[in-house]
């Protein structure tokens, strides 16, 4: 039997209105970025509470990432910076809890950036298939 | 010993009800042994007189107890409060959580609560009696024919074995004189954490909340856990559990439970107080005040009432996500 | 009666764990005592009992039930039981091997948890006299001999000795299999033991309780008592007591959904939490008072009433130096019952 390539699962949380339309635009101009990435459109990145990235985890993600707006480009005009907060402390203490750091990041990816989001999603598939699979916020009971 | 005494509280409890000024009392009842004495509500000075206590082991914070107590509560209610407890109760008025006119303050002074696992430790099992002389305590054991003599300060709760401040930040009245905010070492454990390698520390979490047993005791007590329906008890949150079922579970509700008291928690080292298993929750609330601290400038929760947590507040300069594990330099 | 030196006690263990899997208190590393399965290396505790109680390994706080599997219009039901082994639990304390009868007595009544049933039948309990009980401890109220409490064999331990007798079939065979390590002896320094122990117990603070205003048929008496609603003034309504305590036995039935994979499980329920026993139209006890009032009420007044007037607590201690405001069962007997000034 062929051992099946490992490939990671990756939840990108994208906000409605510059992370999705970049990865729209990745998708129109036919950039390559791995098919393992799902993403989860959400009104604006602040909509993203701790508790969806451990979800994600929970349910199997390898890796999450989260896109927004440019700090100062918030279509809600302060949304992103309070995701900065937060994200940065829940990082912060996953680190601090002994979960490897790279299996979460946030990126600022604007409508006009599809290529940023391809290279973004392919440099973050890349890192997390490195760390191999999500061991230490994994559900046994969601496995297959 | 207190510099405090029981009978000055006393008397400042009776009298403010015989004056009419407040209708009831928050206190510290006696119970079986000298160490677990209970909070407590009073009404009566015949009460009062037989049941109050105030000794070494009256850790517990009333400033949440004020929440549920005060509404629907005709009248004013009389709490005493230690300095850490006067944060607690300022961060509980900034989130509108209570009237303050249906509470008269009063701040006492303290040298530090005991923690009655570590005089057993010293002392052994069996302790039939405590007696305060100054800042000694002499622990009667069922097993020894001797009183054994304990310093205060070799038994304190971590908390007060670390305490922050001494100084008062909220009260109506204050018996004795205030105290200063103090230079504690509190973040020394969890720069031992985070000099650790990321499996040590995996390892030594994983260690810890393995022993939790989902009580609840930890969110129960926290004086910033004031939701009316936590999302853990909720069943139509989706991730309400009442046994960890793996050590996910248990993981995700520590995380949670610590990130929503982000910014709000004064470090009154309640949750580790009151943990049935000795586990350090103090050090993951304190990782989020140190994280604050660095990245965002010095907050102290509950330091004044009305200050903006640093959660509900940004700036456009601040620290990006994935530059915090760089120990944030540039904000430092 | 056999014995073996305490320095040859690991021996022992170690036969013993070869054929059977074996757990015994074993100090952490904060100096608290839990169960842990025996190996090389593992330390018998001194430790007069564990934090958490002996009735994990009967009654686990969380045990998946049965499977759902969903494929179009049909449900497949996986029985996911597995087949139980005998299992060894060394050093129980007279007070925890008590609560083992009162759990029976819930779960083996009819009708029967198979679940409960098939870890009982496996279980083999090595029970282990007390010699140094807590100011805490208050099991002689309800009649149980803490210098000889039973199980399959019933061990004392003095600072050089270990004592083991057998009191069931199950025992003695066991017994049998480590007699190469232990040696016949007489019963006197274990008598010896005992008339101290019982002279400790006598004079303990909390061994004078009463419970005359307790038991059965004293529901009207006590159930509007206004004492619960002070009492309970300040309880947090966390669930620590009815977690540590070794016969609470309430608990809930949940499900966890993963793609078509449905998995039914049970998990320790506490009566102090405001979701339990929510039904349809919600929750019985709307206040904390009569919640309070149910954990006790249910104790020492519901459970004697239907099971001969056992009560339903051991005196084990642990919710009193558990509890986070200190609250407990001895103060409920005293100032319930009316005792508490004398």
């Amino acid at each position: 039997m062929q051992v099946e390539e490992y490939k990671p699962l990756i939840v990108a949380f994208c906000c409605n209105w510059c992370s999705y339309a970049g990865a729209d635009l990745a998708g129109n101009n036919r950039l390559n970025y791995p098919a393992d990435v799902k993403i989860i459109r959400v009104p604006c990145s602040c909509r993203v509470n701790p508790m969806f990235i451990l979800r994600a985890f929970q349910r199997g993600a390898d890796g999450v990432i989260l896109c927004g707006c440019h700090p100062g480009d918030c279509h809600y005009t302060s949304g992103n910076y309070y995701t900065r907060r937060r994200m940065a402390l829940l990082f912060s203490m996953l680190d601090y809890l002994g979960i490897e750091r790279e299996r979460t990041r946030v990126e600022w990816v604007s409508a006009a950036e599809g290529a940023k989001f391809a290279a973004t999603m392919n440099d973050f598939a890349q890192k997390v298939a490195s760390l191999g699979k999500n061991k230490r916020l994994e559900d046994l009971r969601c496995k297959k | 010993m207190q510099k405090v005494s029981r009978e000055i509280l006393v008397d400042k409890a009776i009298s403010l009800l015989n004056q009419g000024v407040v209708k009831a009392v928050f206190g510290w009842r006696k119970g079986e042994f000298d160490y677990d004495v209970t909070p407590a509500v009073f009404t009566t000075e015949k009460d009062i007189k037989e049941n109050f206590v105030f000794n070494g082991f009256c850790g517990a914070n009333f400033s949440k107890y004020l929440v549920a107590k005060t509404v629907n509560f005709d009248g004013k209610i009389l709490v005493f409060l230690k300095s850490c407890d006067t944060y607690s109760f300022n961060q509980l008025l900034t989130e509108h959580r209570f009237d303050r006119e249906k509470v008269y303050a009063v701040g006492i002074p303290c040298d530090g609560m005991a923690d009655i696992s570590k005089v057993k430790e010293i002392a052994g099992d069996g302790v039939s009696k405590i007696d305060f002389e100054g800042d000694m305590m002499k622990v009667t054991t069922l097993y020894q024919d001797e009183p054994v003599e304990i310093k205060l300060g070799d038994v304190l709760l971590e908390r007060c074995y670390n305490c922050k401040s001494k100084k008062h930040v909220a009260y109506d009245e204050l018996i004795g004189e205030d105290g200063e905010v103090l230079d504690s070492n509190r973040f020394d454990e969890v720069a031992k954490l985070e000099a650790m390698t990321p499996d040590e520390r995996f390892a030594f979490w994983q260690g810890e909340l393995s022993k939790c047993l989902r009580c609840n005791a930890c969110r129960d007590v926290c004086p910033a856990c004031t939701c009316e329906k936590c999302v853990f008890d909720n069943p139509n949150s989706g991730v309400e559990n009442k046994a960890a079922a793996n050590s996910f579970e248990e993981k995700m509700f520590h995380i949670i439970r610590a990130f929503h008291v982000a910014g709000r928690c004064t470090d009154c080292g309640e949750c580790s107080r009151v943990c049935p298993q000795n586990i350090p929750l103090h050090l993951l609330n304190r990782k989020f005040i140190k994280d604050i601290n660095q990245f965002y400038g010095e907050y102290q929760a509950g330091e004044q009432v009305g200050s903006r947590a640093p959660l509900v507040n940004y700036t456009t300069e601040d620290v990006e996500p994935c530059d915090v594990f760089k120990g944030g330099e540039e904000n430092a | 009666m056999r014995k073996c030196s305490i320095d040859n006690i690991n021996d022992v263990l170690k036969a013993l764990s070869e054929k059977i899997p074996l757990y015994l208190p074993v100090d952490r590393l904060d100096g608290k005592a839990t169960y842990q399965k025996y190996q090389e290396g593992k330390v018998w505790s001194n430790a007069l009992n564990t934090e958490r109680s002996a009735k994990d390994f009967f009654f686990p706080q969380m045990e998946n039930l049965v499977e759902f599997k969903t494929q179009g219009k049909n449900v497949e039901v996986i029985d996911i039981r597995d087949e139980k082994q005998d299992f060894i639990i060394f050093g129980v304390r007279a007070c925890d091997v008590k609560s083992f009868e009162i759990l029976d007595r819930v779960f083996l009544s009819q009708p029967v948890d198979t679940f409960y049933k098939s870890r009982r039948e496996h279980g083999i309990i090595f029970s282990l006299a007390c010699s140094k009980p807590n100011e805490t401890c208050f099991c002689s109220v309800f009649n149980i001999d803490a210098t000889a409490p039973a199980g399959d064999v019933t061990l004392w331990k003095t600072e050089t000795e270990v004592f083991f007798k057998a009191n069931t079939e199950k025992g003695e065979k066991i017994l049998s299999e480590i007699d190469s390590l232990t040696t016949e002896c007489g019963e006197e320094t274990v008598n010896e033991q005992r008339e101290k122990t019982k002279k400790i117990l006598s004079k303990l603070p909390l061994s004078d309780l009463d419970l005359t205003n307790f038991g059965v048929g004293k529901t009207k008496a006590l159930f509007d008592s206004p004492l619960w609603k002070e009492m309970s003034s300040t309880c947090l309504g966390c669930g620590t007591c009815t977690f540590v305590c070794p016969t609470c036995q309430c608990y809930d039935i949940k499900e966890f959904k993963v793609g078509d994979k449905v998995t039914r499980f049970r998990c320790w329920d506490s009566c102090m939490y405001s979701d339990f026993t929510k039904m349809a139209h919600g929750n019985p006890r709307l206040t904390q008072a009569e919640r309070f009032r149910q954990r006790f009420m249910h104790k020492l007044v519901y459970y004697p009433d239907n099971n001969d007037g056992l009560f339903s607590c051991v005196g084990c201690g642990r919710c009193l130096s558990k509890c986070p405001i200190s609250m407990n069962i001895v103060k409920v007997i005293k100032r319930v019952g009316g005792k508490e000034n004398e």
